[in-house]
């Protein structure tokens, strides 16, 4: 039977109810008394020299309160990057400044230089537009594809930066010479070159902010669409706005998805701060989703060259790859850490591979900041090794499942220390792969195959055998590689007189479904009901800290942060019960509730201690605080290790060249899970956007640096109908072994898994169709490139 | 978007006279000028709803074939024509999504002549007759290129009528992110013969298709266009597709359509 | 400014409108009805689909004006009398067919129109008739079994989970 309330209970989601009903409360829907509007001055230019920004018009327009430009930013500090990388040579990556709005040079189509604050939304659009036509850019040219950014040293994205390389990492450098040589020494390699594409992150949700300013104390309040708000607050008070964290309350409501965009600190955050401060008013700012195309961080945006060295049975010897990774125009906070080592680490993938080497040359162009997005690093690692791995087998006339099955590291490997750096923790990636097969009816292909053919249909299979690292920690070994912030979490345990309880998190919940799942373990672990539990998130006012939710960490880290604070609750409940029922504190057990003295029939309910610590009469007050109220903070000592198997099937139109997603199959193993319901929610998501990426997303911009996917009319987001019913299991689940939840990650599975699956299987169905010549398609698997591909 | 005064007349008449005022333009149901009036890229100062006009409502059978009001919506055409017109009932319900179907309208669509509309296929291939406020045009003359009609300024699509085909059908490939005709094609089978006209293609907006259209007057079967090629020389090249890949859409859809016809 | 008035789930509702004024913002900033969401401008994603007169349409896509004297259902007219969830909103809850919720408003009001049309939807009829509402965080998965359940239909069987 399944479990129907606490952890392992596919408990219903307590705030579906607010959404259902349309009383969420996201950051647009609050309206403030005296609000005022702004609105960002955009460039329409990729590159360009800005002559001069036409305020005067605008400045006397009907309503218009504050003209803003890049001028008014320059004394205040610039958006930092969150992580430090030296290239291989030992230089720190350069660093150029990320101001509020621009100064001097825009440098991509949406790059803000100005901004306007009106008494209405339209009025400050009206001006906007008037700063737009009034304003003078000189256009240079622009710096769009890498290879030439690279190549070509005269064109310079920043000035100061000669051949636009941010950095020119290698991974692990010293092993370089070795695996160079294992490669010569192979009997077989195969090289592919590959395209990771470009993609829109596409929240629902467009990110908005509003600004206050409080003269009476000085206190700033910022309402946003984020992810993290204490890291937010961070950025915008230390680093840009010279605030101190303590005169600023971030507060991050209802969130409408994020999957990394909204990690990150933007510039209309500390605009619509200084704007609140120079008017008094609260200043609200909305991105209308023309804008989110162009100002969001993209995501992906690698073009890799992988080898992969071989014995002629399959037997990995070696992987090498080379990377151009795009930044953008401007550092975004993790955007050096996704390339590098969110990417390189994950190199070596579930299987037993001696000698791996990673290159990775990150570039400046003007195009949109690149970072993090729903996998980030992983999907673009595993893209090219289950790529490669296919294309090897192909060469070889060997059997993909034989080849990753030969090829997985096997239970007994664990603990593993893999060739790039990380210490695999457990796994069973057999056993997955076995389940996938099983549940994909795998053998029942060629009867599926010879039905479509029937139908003028050809039908392929793709295999993923994935991994990735979530949770990304210890601070003291991610220091040590570049980072600038801290990687823990930290929750407060608030056990309330009436013994009802309020737990404030650091992770932050935007879909996640965090209220309702951290209650399900506060309720396990105290034995009381779900009920009696209020998850509280998305307040640096309310919360000890936190680094809010991205990269699959919430469970595992801050769920972790959650489970010592409830140990030291039960300590001190402990405490107070031996003091009431007159016993020694080491014969208190706890358990369904109650404290117990063992062996006895003497107890006190939790609500009983609950109350007695507040109403502290009977109660050990010279040895004891009163109260009933505990943090912990939590600093990973390793990552978690999700993996799994992802098997694929498709049929292609060979005369139109459109992909049908027939089925989709994933076998995962995300250690102990809280809520299966919720699991299976976050792989299909994931599974959605890596389909997705794999067959119709596409953030393109012409040579002139246009982005000409900048609308749900030419970017092709998923839609009910491109996408199957997707097969879920998560059964062979080996626990984590180093947080006490046995948990793991489980958010970004889908999205790293699933898009080689989808390309494998294209590539077979054209391969069992008889198009031999097509070994390989970039992403998207477009109908137009498929039938170009057929007809090559 | 810039502001104007909307008006919503309740007759032709009205509704004429009030897109005569300086900077007026024609609201249908604003499923592509209220998004392009977003992007200020339209910026009428007077807007004339047509949404109000009954006279300019509905799906019937009069003289010369099945006459559609100037502003009904596709959802409704969909649904009224499912007996008339098959065929271009099932257009009308591929449109856009639901939502859209319930606003966007005949009018609005051919007046737009957006070169990946739907509509525009069904009335060239059925040689349907544009009815406006001050004449008749028939299809063949209506459309004039890419958001290019015949249309005078102000003057407004009160009907269509489409003659009824002995067999017909519309296939449409959708453009992914849109779900606009990436290439759409609708056969329509006559006794006077067949015509096969084709929208999201060509650079010059929808268009006959001749030479599909005298084989298959011969042979009204898939086959009969087996050996023709189309020339891709004016098709569209978007990142969405090649001119060769409509100029092979055009071909596989009419083959399509035959069959489904 | 022009005074628009409508019967807004049920109730004769007032706000002052310019004519540029579209029925998301008449509902959201006029009458203080945020249930209604704003995903995109170029009328695809759905968020802020409601019922005019019976029928689904995006209210980014239809002025206030061009709709003043309708009857208009919103998300906040959806819940039973009693404030209980109504069917799809509970099989939404159900089969956990909403993540951030962004979405769920317009899945919810296009589910409806599609359900009284389509009393019995197979998975393609609903696949078809969710085209124009986005979602980034289910995968579509959920919604469309909640969709089917909502109609009485046994999903259990329809994909192992």
């Amino acid at each position: 039977m399944p479990k129907d309330h606490g952890i392992g209970a596919s408990s219903k989601r307590r705030e579906d109810v607010r959404f259902l009903t349309g009383r969420g409360v996201y950051t647009d829907d609050i309206a403030l008394h005296g609000q005022v509007h702004a609105v960002m001055v955009r460039s329409t230019v990729a590159h360009g020299r800005i002559k001069s920004v036409g305020t005067a018009r605008a400045a006397g327009m009907p309503g218009v309160l504050a003209v803003f430009t890049g001028e008014d930013f320059v004394a205040v500090g610039g958006n930092p990057a969150g992580w430090l990388i030296n290239s291989r040579d030992g230089t720190p990556m350069r660093e150029p400044k990320r101001p509020v709005l621009a100064h001097g040079k825009v440098r991509h189509v949406g790059d803000s230089y100005a901004a306007v604050v009106a008494e209405t939304y339209e009025q400050a659009r009206d001006a906007a537009q008037a700063i737009s036509d009034d304003s003078e850019i000189e256009d240079l040219p622009a710096v769009v594809n890498m290879a030439a950014a690279v190549a070509n040293a005269g064109n310079r994205v920043h000035d100061e930066i000669p051949d636009n390389v941010c950095f020119d990492w290698g991974w692990i450098e010293d092993n370089r010479a070795s695996v160079d040589a294992a490669i010569k020494a192979a009997p077989h390699v195969t090289v592919l070159e590959l395209v990771n594409n470009r993609l829109v992150p596409n929240a629902m949700e467009p990110r908005a902010s509003i600004g206050e300013y409080f003269p009476g104390t000085g206190d700033y309040k910022l309402t946003t669409t984020s992810q993290n708000p204490h890291l937010t607050r961070l950025l915008v008070a230390a680093f840009v706005m010279g605030i101190p964290e303590n005169k600023l309350q971030v507060v991050a409501p209802d969130v409408g998805g994020g999957f990394g965009s909204k990690i990150y600190h933007y510039g209309e955050e500390a605009l619509v701060l200084a704007a609140a401060k120079k008017l008094a008013r609260p200043v609200r700012w909305t991105a209308e989703r023309s804008e989110s195309f162009l100002s969001d961080a993209h995501g992906r945006d690698h073009v890799t060259r992988i080898e992969l060295a071989c014995e002629k049975d399959g037997t990995f010897i070696a992987f090498r790859t080379e990377t151009l990774a795009n930044v953008g125009a401007y550092l975004s906070n993790f955007s050096t850490a996704t390339p590098t080592f969110l990417h390189g680490t994950l190199m070596s993938g579930p299987y037993k591979v001696p000698n791996v080497y990673v290159n990775v040359k990150t570039v400046f162009t003007n195009t949109a900041p690149v970072d993090a997005y729903r996998g980030a690093g992983r999907p673009e690692a595993t893209y090219s090794i289950e790529r490669v791995v296919d294309m090897m087998c192909r060469e070889l006339g060997l059997d993909p499942f034989e080849v990753r099955r030969k090829n997985l590291l096997t239970p007994d490997q664990f603990p593993y220390q893999s060739p790039v750096g990380l210490m695999y923790d457990t796994g069973n990636y057999q056993a997955t792969l076995d389940k996938a097969c099983a549940m994909a009816d795998v053998a029942g292909f060629e009867k599926r195959a010879a039905a479509s053919k029937v139908k003028g249909k050809l039908r392929g299979m793709g295999l993923s055998t994935w991994i990735e690292a979530c949770g990304i920690a210890p601070s003291n070994l991610v220091g040590v590689l570049g980072s600038r912030v801290g990687l823990f979490d930290a929750a407060t345990v608030r056990v309330n007189a009436t013994g009802n309880i309020s737990v404030m998190v650091g992770a932050h919940s935007h879909g996640q479904g965090h209220e309702t799942v951290f209650a399900q373990i506060v309720a396990d672990k105290l034995g009381i009901p779900e009920s009696s539990v209020e998850i509280v998130h998305g307040d640096t006012a309310k919360i000890p800290f936190g680094m809010g939710s991205y990269g699959s960490r919430s469970l595992s880290v801050c769920g972790t942060a959650m489970d010592k604070a409830l140990d030291k609750i039960v300590a001190k409940g402990k405490k107070i019960a031996a003091h009431m029922l007159e016993a020694a504190e080491g014969d208190i057990t706890f358990a369904d509730g109650k404290f117990s003295v063992a062996g006895t029939d003497k107890a006190k309910t939790f609500g009983e201690i609950a109350f007695s610590a507040y109403v502290p009469h009977n109660y050990p007050l010279e040895t004891l605080e009163p109260g009933l109220e505990e943090t912990a903070f939590y600093d990973p000592a390793n990552f978690t290790y999700p993996a799994g198997a992802y098997i694929c099937e498709v049929e292609v139109d060979p005369d139109t060249g459109r992909v049908e997603v027939c089925s989709f199959t994933c076998a995962d193993d995300f250690g102990n899970v809280m809520n299966p319901m919720i699991v299976d929610g976050q792989v299909h998501g994931g599974v959605g956007q890596g389909i997705g990426q794999a067959l119709l997303e596409n953030a393109h911009y012409d040579e002139t640096g246009q982005l000409l996917t900048g609308s749900f009319m030419d970017y092709a987001m998923p839609r009910a109908d491109d996408v199957p019913f997707y097969n879920v299991d998560h059964s062979c689940n080996t626990p984590c072994t180093h947080n006490p939840l046995g948990v793991k990650g489980c958010g970004e599975a889908g999205a790293i898994g699933s898009p080689p699956a989808v390309v494998n299987a294209v590539i077979d169905a054209l391969q069992r169709g008889g198009h031999t010549h097509v070994t390989h398609i970039d992403m998207p698997v477009s109908p137009s490139r498929v039938w170009a591909a057929i007809n090559g | 978007m810039h502001n104007f005064e909307f008006v919503k007349p309740a007759s032709i008449a009205d509704a004429v006279k009030a897109l005569a005022a300086d900077g007026a333009q024609a609201l249908s149901g604003g499923q592509t000028l209220i998004a392009t009036m977003k992007q200020r890229l339209a910026d009428p100062s007077v807007l004339v709803s047509l949404t109000g006009i009954a006279e300019m409502q509905g799906v019937c059978t009069g003289d010369g074939g099945v006459h559609v009001g100037g502003a009904t919506p596709h959802a409704v055409v969909a649904r009224e024509a499912a007996k008339l017109y098959p065929a271009l009932a099932k257009l009308a319900g591929g449109i856009g999504d639901p939502a859209v179907r319930n606003r966007g309208t005949i009018g609005g669509s051919l007046a737009n002549n957006d070169p990946a509309a739907c509509y525009p296929s069904a009335a060239l291939a059925s040689g349907a007759t544009i009815v406006t406020n001050k004449r008749k045009i028939a299809a063949d003359d209506y459309f004039q290129g890419m958001f290019s009609t015949a249309l005078d300024e102000g003057e407004i699509i009160t009907s269509v009528i489409f003659p009824v085909p002995e067999k017909a059908a519309y296939v449409k490939f959708d453009q992914p992110a849109s779900r606009f005709a990436l290439t759409g094609v609708f056969v329509a089978k006559y006794a006077s013969g067949v015509r096969v006209a084709v929208t999201g293609a060509s650079n010059n907006g929808v268009f006959r298709w001749f030479e599909a259209e005298a084989a298959l007057s011969g042979n009204f079967s898939a086959a009969a266009i087996a050996g023709l090629t189309v020339d891709a020389s004016d098709m569209i090249s978007d990142l969405h597709g090649t001119p060769a890949y409509r100029a092979n859409l055009v071909k596989v859809l009419t083959g399509r359509a035959v069959s489904a016809a | 400014m022009t005074k628009v008035t409508m019967t807004v789930n049920g109730k004769s509702m007032s706000a002052e409108t310019e004519g540029r004024t579209l029925l998301s913002s008449y509902l959201r900033d006029g009458l203080g009805l945020t249930g209604t969401h704003i995903g995109c401008d170029t009328s695809q994603c759905g968020a802020c689909v409601v019922h005019v007169d019976g029928v689904a349409v995006k209210s980014c896509s239809v002025f206030a004006q061009d709709v003043a004297g309708a009857s208009v259902k919103t998300i906040e007219g959806m819940a039973n009398a009693d404030g209980s969830l109504g069917v799809i909103q509970q099989a939404l809850q159900d089969h956990h067919g909403l993540q951030c919720g962004f979405c769920t408003p317009g899945m919810v009001m296009t589910s409806a129109a599609l359900l009284a049309e389509i009393p019995k939807p197979t998975e393609a009829e609903v696949r078809h008739g969710l085209e124009g509402n986005i979602c980034r965080c289910t995968g579509y998965h959920n919604i469309v079994k909640a969709v089917m359940a909502a109609s009485g239909q046994d999903v259990n069987a329809l994909a192992a989970e």
